[in-house]
């Protein structure tokens, strides 16, 4: 099988019996940790323009269906069937016609993004207060006005709830991403399934890579609402 | 127009793959068509039964925590670190210090289907309405019996809703059982050199079938879950 | 410069109500710088009329006019920047401080910034908001802070109109009757006309010049001053809706020194003093527990002026409602 070829390439004999007993060798890692930053950036990549992509497209369909309702329902069912459909069999349905590559790696990703995002924009939209689109009909805001000075600011809080869960799902589901031939953490982890060491360094990076964007998205939320900390 | 009969010709391959058996690219074992049947009867098996792992831990320990008001963090902090843990890093884990083998691989998934249980059925406890808590035990209720007659009924729809997402992700998730030595309907994506081209394909079209039939199937079921449609109905008198 | 205000034959009817209209056929005309208030039980289309003035609601039929110019001539949005609109919730932002939520509509009329902060910090003193609350989010603010906020937050723009939906509803007894004293103030010190929507006929008679009762389906049953109002009810509904204390509730609108007082000299010992400046209706409260039924008088420098009896009282009531005055 595959796993067995490509364990040899990366293996270094220099811990010769922690290595070849597959076993958790932290000179090995230290030795090592090089050779996961490019994987790493590559993660980090995958996942950034994915999600930055999926929140423009969530955003404009949000802001479609805030006026016209009628189309949250098929919006959510679309995204939902997109959610559903696993990453793995999703990459290579899109092989025939995106190829091998970040290009199809990324369609899937931020085909998954959608729902989550589009949700929690619909949901903050329609949490908003009445009173205070009330408020800010009767003092004089044009729609355009309450929707960007009154509506989406107060959305913002679960709007970036939604942000950070697809940051994290994304995260997990671009160690996947070299099904599509795009590399990342999970190539790392495909290329020696069986030594713990290799294993335990990609799948620990994938959760500080999250852990990480999860922190940077929870601090620019605390910066951009001051109000929802005082409430 | 050559791209697009390309593509088309590449789906009908696949297409071809998941109702008529043939010969394997190396020779000798029959694959596709009714061989799909068996990796089908795998797949069902591997994920029913990690499912069911799953359920026994999550659903207990949520409505204990729901119930007792304890661990908001444990039951959040779980569901937000699972989501961050990709799946084929929870595979590899088990694979690399516990070996390969079904259980071990089940172990692995079951692990993944417990964060979105827990969660819901925390969640699902706590939205109970703290007066009709307050109601059931001014009537006296003990505490097993407000979880039983009271919370657990009305919190079971978000309960079942876990149930859905997980097992639509182990569903997902079990396609790459193979990578840990474990058949699955992943075994011609897993295997290129064996399944060729068509087979792969073929494979991820009916991982994605059976991911939205499993989809469908529990949504159906936490519809039925609900118990307020069934008390709105008039009373016979 | 506060506008004159005119509603002509205004009818709201919503579309598949049944039929019957929310305002049927409502006219009346509110002076400038008069307090109107708009009074009924619910149902009586009351928020409608008012809310029909700044185009929330747009009428079926009629018309209204400010300063002689029909609100329906103008754009929606630029109309209300002129108006000032206080809700019983309040409808502050969450997401904007005091002084912002102050600030809202001298920001969309493009004011310069500081002329908006200094404004804001003018108006966050005449509502007798304390200082230290103006950079605050309205969560961390009590109900009678926000409401504070969302009264100065109307009068931002000088408006030469405000519109007051129950905006003292939502509050706690105590805090509705220090905030009501406050409104009594503010409208000696702001010059607006101002329509006041409440369901509670006490404070409309404590804070309108001119009330207006509507009754069930949006129906004018008599637009007068309190007194007015209390002395001659146009009819039944009227009456009960005023309740059966309105000779008390008449009190309540004259002072002491409305009455003519017995000379000094007649007062029994022991009897705590009262200002001439006391409401009939709290002095009544004294006399009743007084055992002559005498109180002595003071101005407001404290010197004794007179003594009121309780057959004054009684005699002044008779007088009002025109009846001959015994002896």
């Amino acid at each position: 099988m595959m796993l067995a070829q490509s364990g040899v390439e990366i293996r270094d004999r220099s811990d010769a019996s922690c290595v070849a007993d597959n076993g958790f060798c932290p000179r090995w890692i230290a030795d090592n940790l090089d050779r996961y930053a490019d994987p790493l950036l590559q993660h980090v990549y995958l996942t950034l323009v994915s999600v930055a992509i999926g929140f423009a497209v969530a955003a404009a369909l949000a802001l479609l269906a805030h006026r016209r309702r009628w189309l949250v329902g098929p919006i959510v069912n679309v995204t939902g069937i997109l959610y559903t459909i696993p990453s793995v069999a999703a990459f290579f349905l899109l092989l025939p016609l995106t190829g091998r590559g970040n290009t199809t790696a990324i369609v899937a990703l931020v085909a998954y993004t959608l729902l989550i995002l589009f949700r929690n924009m619909i949901d903050g939209l329609d949490g908003v207060p009445e009173e205070s689109r009330d408020a800010g009909r009767g003092m004089g805001l044009t729609r355009r006005q309450l929707l960007w000075r009154v509506e989406v600011p107060l959305a913002l809080p679960a709007i970036m709830t939604g942000l950070r869960v697809a940051m994290t799902t994304t995260v997990g589901l671009a160690a996947l991403a070299f099904f599509a031939g795009a590399g990342g953490l999970g190539a790392e982890i495909n290329a020696d399934l069986a030594f713990k060491s290799n294993v335990v360094v990609a799948s620990a990076l994938c959760l500080l890579l999250a852990a990480a964007l999860d922190g940077a998205i929870l601090l620019a939320q605390r910066a951009l609402t001051p109000w929802s900390r005082a409430a | 127009m050559s791209a697009l009969a390309s593509i088309l010709s590449d789906f009908g391959e696949a297409l071809e793959f998941i109702f008529t058996e043939r010969e394997s690219r190396a020779g000798g074992s029959e694959i596709g068509g009714t061989q799909l049947l068996g990796l089908l009867a795998d797949h069902l098996a591997l994920s029913a039964v990690a499912l069911a792992i799953g359920i026994a831990v999550a659903v207990p320990l949520g409505i204990w925590l729901g119930h007792t008001g304890r661990g908001t963090f444990l039951a959040v902090g779980i569901a937000n670190v699972g989501r961050a843990v990709p799946s084929i890093a929870l595979i590899a884990l088990f694979f690399a210090f516990l070996g390969t083998g079904f259980v071990n691989v089940a172990l692995a998934l079951a692990l993944l289907a417990i964060p979105p249980i827990l969660a819901n059925a925390y969640v699902g406890i706590r939205l109970v309405e703290p007066d009709t808590v307050d109601a059931a035990r001014g009537m006296g209720m003990t505490g097993p019996q407000i979880v039983r007659r009271v919370e657990l009924p009305l919190a079971l729809p978000l309960v079942v809703g876990g149930i859905r997402t997980s097992a639509v992700n182990v569903v997902a998730t079990a396609a790459i059982a193979p990578l840990a030595g474990v058949s699955s309907l992943g075994d011609p994506i897993i295997a290129f050199g064996v399944y060729g081209e068509s087979g792969r394909l073929g494979a991820s079209i009916v991982v994605a079938a059976v991911a939205v039939a499993t989809e469908v199937t529990f949504g159906l079921a936490q519809r039925l879950a609900d118990p307020l449609p069934s008390t709105r109905r008039t009373v016979p008198a | 410069m506060p506008a004159a205000l005119e509603l002509q034959n205004v009818t709201k009817q919503y579309p598949g109500a049944g039929g019957a209209p929310a305002v049927a056929d409502l006219s009346l005309r509110v002076e400038p710088g008069e307090t109107c208030v708009l009074v009924g039980p619910s149902g009586s289309g009351k928020t409608t009329a008012m809310r029909m003035v700044n185009r929330m609601v747009d009428m079926t039929s009629g018309d209204i006019l400010i300063d002689g110019r029909s609100v329906m001539r103008s754009d929606p949005a630029e109309l209300r920047r002129h108006i000032g609109y206080v809700i019983q919730n309040v409808g502050l932002f969450p997401h904007r401080t005091a002084l912002q939520n102050i600030g809202t509509v001298p920001q969309l009329l493009g004011w310069p910034r500081e002329r908006i902060v200094a404004r804001a910090r003018e108006l966050a003193d005449l509502v007798g908001l304390d200082p230290a609350l103006a950079d605050r989010y309205p969560g961390q603010m009590s109900g009678g802070q926000r409401q504070r906020v969302g009264v100065a937050r109307a009068l931002a723009a000088d408006p030469p109109l405000m519109l007051m939906d129950e905006p003292f509803g939502a509050l706690d007894p105590i805090t509705r009757d220090h905030l009501q004293g406050e409104f009594e103030r503010l409208k000696e010190r702001v010059s607006t006309t101002i329509v006041f929507v409440t369901h509670d006929i006490d404070e409309a008679i404590r804070l309108g010049d001119r009330i207006a009762i509507l009754r069930e389906g949006g129906g004018l049953a008599q637009y007068a001053t309190p007194g007015e109002l209390l002395l001659h009810p146009a009819d039944a509904f009227v009456e009960e809706f005023v309740g059966a204390d309105r000779a008390l509730k008449r009190l309540a609108l004259m002072q002491v020194s409305d009455c003519e007082l017995e000379p000094v000299g007649a007062v029994p010992a022991g009897s705590a003093a009262m200002r001439d400046d006391t409401s009939l209706r709290d002095a009544l409260a004294a006399l009743l527990s007084d055992p002559d039924g005498r109180l002595p008088i003071v101005d407001a420098e404290g010197r004794p002026i007179g003594v009121l009896a309780l057959e004054t009282v009684h005699a002044k009531l008779r007088v009002e409602a025109g009846a001959p005055s015994p002896g």
